[in-house]
C-alpha cells in the first residue's frame, strides 16, 4: 500500500466502487436466485448476470484443502512449479481427518503439510474439522469459498457460495485466485410447520434425500425458504448447517440459506477472524425462476434412518427397530456441533449406554469440545459409559477412533453410510440424528428417540 | 505422453451410484501421495483384488451417478494408474466429472449405453470426436459434450499436464 501511486489509488478505489454498485444491481435483482446472486457478484470476467449453464470465472475468498485432499493439491502445485499463493490470508489448510496421525503414513503427510504453511505463511488449523472451523470463525454472507472435501457446501448455512472441488484445482486456485464454474438451475424448497418432539433437520434431510436419491440435486443449487418467522427461528444456525452439510448426499453444488436474523445474530455471537471481508444482505429475488420447487412440513417427518450401503436408503426408524447395533457414533461435520451433543448429553444423563454398544461422542471443533467441557456434557458421557474423543473426522471415514471389524453394525450421525465407510466391507452403516442414534446406543438396538424427550 | 485421442479396451460394467468409497476407501487413499500405490486399492470396494483382473486400457462403464460421494481425486487416480483408460456413465456425479478431466481420465457421460454393453466387450473411443463404438454390435453412441477448453486438457494428459505446457490455466482464455 505504501508504495501505491496516488494514480493507482485512485483507479483501485474506481474499481472497488464500480465492484460495489455492480454487487448491488445483482443483489436488487429480482429475477435472481440466491445462487445466481452470489455467483454473479464474484464473476471476474463480464460484470453482467450470470445464468444457469453460464461457465463463469469466480475470484476466490477461500480455498481449502484437508490432510487427504492437501498433500495432493501441494504435490499438483509444485509440479506445475508454482512457488507463490495469490493471496496467503485465503488459503487455508486444515489437518482435521486424522487428527492426531494415527501412523506413520499419515504423520509425513501432515508434515508435508505444515512445511507448505510455514514456507508460504498461509492459514493452518489443526484439530477443528474444516467446515465447522470456516463456520465458526471465516464464512460470512456473500464469499465464494471453494475447497477440496466435498462437505464444503455446509458454509451455505451462511449464505455463502461454498462448494467441493479437487485437489489440483485446488492447486490452481492458490495459485490464481480464480476457478470457472457453471452456474447450477435451482431447487427452492419451502419449509412450513414445526418439528415434533425428538425430531430434528437431520431426519428433514434424509427424508429429503429419501425421496429425491442420491443424483437428486446433482449440479444443482438447493435454496431453503421459510414460510414464516416462527419457522426461521427453529431453525438455528447448528440445523442449518447440518442440512447444508447433508444436502452433499443428493450431488447439491450449494445448499443455501437466506441471510436473516439468525444469520445476524450467529455472526454477533461469533466474530469472524478475517474481518476485512464485508457481509452482504442476500435474499432471493421476488420473480426468480427455479427448475423445481418442493414444500416440506417439518410437522409431519419423522424420525428417520438410512442405510445400508446408500444415503436414500431411507427408512422410518419403526421399520428397522431392534436391529442389534454394535457401535453408536455421534459427531461429525454433519451432526458433530454444541446442540447435536447437548441432545446426547439431555439422552445419557443418568443412564447407561448398553453394555454390547460402544458409545462414541467426537466433538467438531475445538470450540465445540470446550463448550461440551463447559457445559457438562462430557461428565455425563463418561458417566453414562460413552467415550469422547477430540475434534476429528475419526470413525466418519473409519480411519481412526472408531473403525468397524467384519460385520459389525453401526449407527451414526456421521455423513455417509457407504460400503465399507466406516472398516470391514462386510460392516454396515446406518444413518440417523444424534438422537436417535443416542436412544440406539442405550437401548443396544435401533430406537426410537420420541420417547426420550 | 501417451496419445488417449482412441482408445480401445474391454469393458467392465457396473451399475448406479458407485461411489467414491468403492472406488477407493478413505483409510487406504489417505496415507499415500503415490499414484501407484493408490492404484491398488481401485475398486476396493467392490473386489479388493480389482487391480489385478484389469488389464491396460480396459473401460468402465456405469450406470448413473458414477463417482458421487468425496471429492477424493484419488478416486479417479486410482482408476487412472491400476490402467483403466476411459470411464463411460449414463452420468457423473459433479467432483468426480471435474476431478476426471483435471487428471486426463476421459469421462464420457452417455445415458443410452445402458445394457448396451456385455462385460468384456471391446469398445473403441475417439476422445476427439465423442465417439464410442461397441465393436462386435457396431453401434455407435455420442457422448455429452464438454466445453472446448476441458477438452484441450483432457487431451494434454490433465491440469498439471497442461499448464506445464503453456504455463498458463485452460479457462483463461487470455
Ligand atoms: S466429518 Fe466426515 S463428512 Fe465431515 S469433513 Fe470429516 S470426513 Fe467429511
Amino acid at each position: 500500500m505504501q508504495n501505491m501511486t496516488s494514480a493507482s489509488l485512485q483507479r483501485q478505489q474506481q474499481h472497488q466502487s464500480q465492484d460495489t454498485s455492480h454487487a448491488k444491481t445483482i443483489l436488487n435483482d429480482n429475477s435472481l436466485t440466491i445462487a445466481e446472486k452470489l455467483i454473479s457478484i464474484k464473476n471476474v470476467e463480464t460484470k453482467s448476470v450470470s445464468m444457469p449453464g453460464d461457465i463463469v470465472i469466480v475470484s476466490v475468498d477461500l480455498a481449502m484443502a484437508q490432510d487427504s485432499t492437501g498433500p495432493l493439491a501441494i504435490r499438483s502445485f509444485t509440479e506445475m512449479g508454482i512457488n507463490k499463493l495469490y493471496d496467503p490470508s485465503k488459503v487455508l489448510l486444515v489437518i482435521d481427518h486424522t487428527f492426531p496421525a494415527a501412523d506413520e503414513k499419515v504423520a509425513n503427510l501432515h508434515a508435508m503439510m505444515r512445511d507448505f504453511v510455514s514456507k508460504h505463511n498461509c492459514l493452518l488449523v489443526e484439530g477443528s474439522i474444516s467446515h465447522q472451523y470456516i463456520l465458526e470463525y471465516l464464512a460470512v454472507p456473500g464469499m465464494m469459498i471453494l475447497g477440496a472435501d466435498s462437505h464444503t457446501c455446509q458454509a451455505g448455512c451462511l449464505s455463502a457460495f461454498a462448494t467441493g472441488i479437487g485437489s489440483t484445482e485446488t492447486a490452481a486456485v492458490w495459485a490464481t485466485g480464480q476457478l470457472w464454474l457453471k452456474v447450477p438451475d435451482t431447487i427452492k424448497i419451502n419449509l412450513s410447520g414445526i418439528f415434533g418432539k425428538g425430531v430434528f433437520a437431520r431426519d428433514l434431510i434424509l427424508d429429503y434425500i429419501g425421496k429425491v436419491g442420491e443424483d437428486g440435486a446433482n449440479y444443482k443449487a438447493l435454496e431453503w425458504k421459510f414460510s414464516n418467522e416462527n419457522i426461521r427461528k427453529e431453525f438455528t444456525m447448528d440445523s442449518r448447517a447440518c442440512i447444508s452439510n447433508a444436502s452433499m448426499e443428493c450431488g447439491a453444488k450449494i445448499s443455501v440459506f437466506p441471510n436473516d436474523e439468525v444469520t445476524t445474530k450467529y455472526l454477533e455471537e461469533n466474530a469472524r477472524t478475517n474481518n476485512d471481508l464485508k457481509s452482504i444482505k442476500i435474499q432471493a429475488g421476488a420473480s426468480a425462476k427455479y427448475e423445481d420447487e418442493f414444500e416440506i412440513e417439518c410437522n409431519k417427518i419423522e424420525p428417520k434412518v438410512s442405510g445400508p450401503d446408500n444415503i436414500d436408503n431411507v427408512h422410518s426408524v419403526e421399520e428397522l427397530s431392534n436391529m442389534e447395533i454394535d457401535q453408536a457414533f455421534i459427531g461429525s461435520s454433519t451432526n458433530g456441533r454444541i446442540e447435536d451433543l447437548e441432545i446426547a448429553a439431555r439422552i445419557l444423563k443418568g443412564r447407561k449406554v448398553h453394555k454390547n454398544t460402544r458409545c462414541i461422542v467426537t466433538p467438531a471443533s475445538v470450540k465445540v469440545y470446550e463448550d461440551a467441557i463447559k457445559r457438562g456434557y462430557v461428565e455425563t458421557y463418561l458417566q453414562s459409559g460413552a467415550v469422547f474423543t477430540n475434534a476429528t473426522c475419526g470413525a466418519c471415514v473409519g480411519t481412526h477412533l472408531g473403525a468397524l471389524g467384519e460385520n459389525e453394525i453401526c449407527l451414526s450421525s456421521s455423513s455417509r453410510n457407504f460400503v465399507g465407510r466406516m472398516g470391514a466391507l462386510s460392516s454396515k452403516v446406518y444413518l440417523a440424528s444424534p438422537a436417535t442414534v443416542t436412544a440406539s446406543a442405550i437401548e443396544g438396538k435401533i430406537a426410537d428417540p420420541r420417547k426420550y424427550f | 505422453m501417451t496419445n488417449i485421442n482412441i482408445i480401445k479396451g474391454k469393458a467392465w460394467v457396473f451399475g448406479d451410484n458407485i461411489n467414491t468409497d468403492i472406488i477407493i476407501p478413505f483409510r487406504f487413499k489417505s496415507r499415500t501421495n503415490d499414484p501407484y500405490e493408490l492404484a491398488k486399492y481401485a475398486m476396493y470396494g467392490y473386489d479388493p483384488d480389482f487391480h489385478k483382473k484389469i488389464s491396460k486400457n480396459d473401460i468402465i462403464i456405469a450406470g448413473r451417478n458414477f463417482g458421487g460421494g468425496s471429492s477424493r481425486e484419488q478416486a479417479p487416480v486410482a482408476l487412472k494408474y491400476a490402467g483403466i483408460s476411459a470411464i463411460i456413465a449414463e452420468s457423473f456425479a459433479r467432483i468426480f466429472y471435474r476431478n476426471a478431466f483435471t487428471i486426463g481420465l476421459p469421462a464420457f457421460e452417455i445415458p443410452e449405453i445402458k445394457g448396451k454393453v456385455d462385460q468384456k466387450e471391446e469398445l473403441k473411443i475417439d476422445v476427439t470426436t465423442y465417439t464410442v463404438e461397441n465393436t462386435r454390435t457396431k453401434e455407435t453412441f455420442l457422448a455429452r459434450k464438454v466445453p472446448e477448453f476441458m477438452q484441450k486438457m483432457l487431451l494434454e494428459g490433465g491440469l498439471v499436464e497442461y499448464y506445464n505446457k503453456y504455463k498458463k490455466f485452460p479457462w483463461i482464455q487470455r
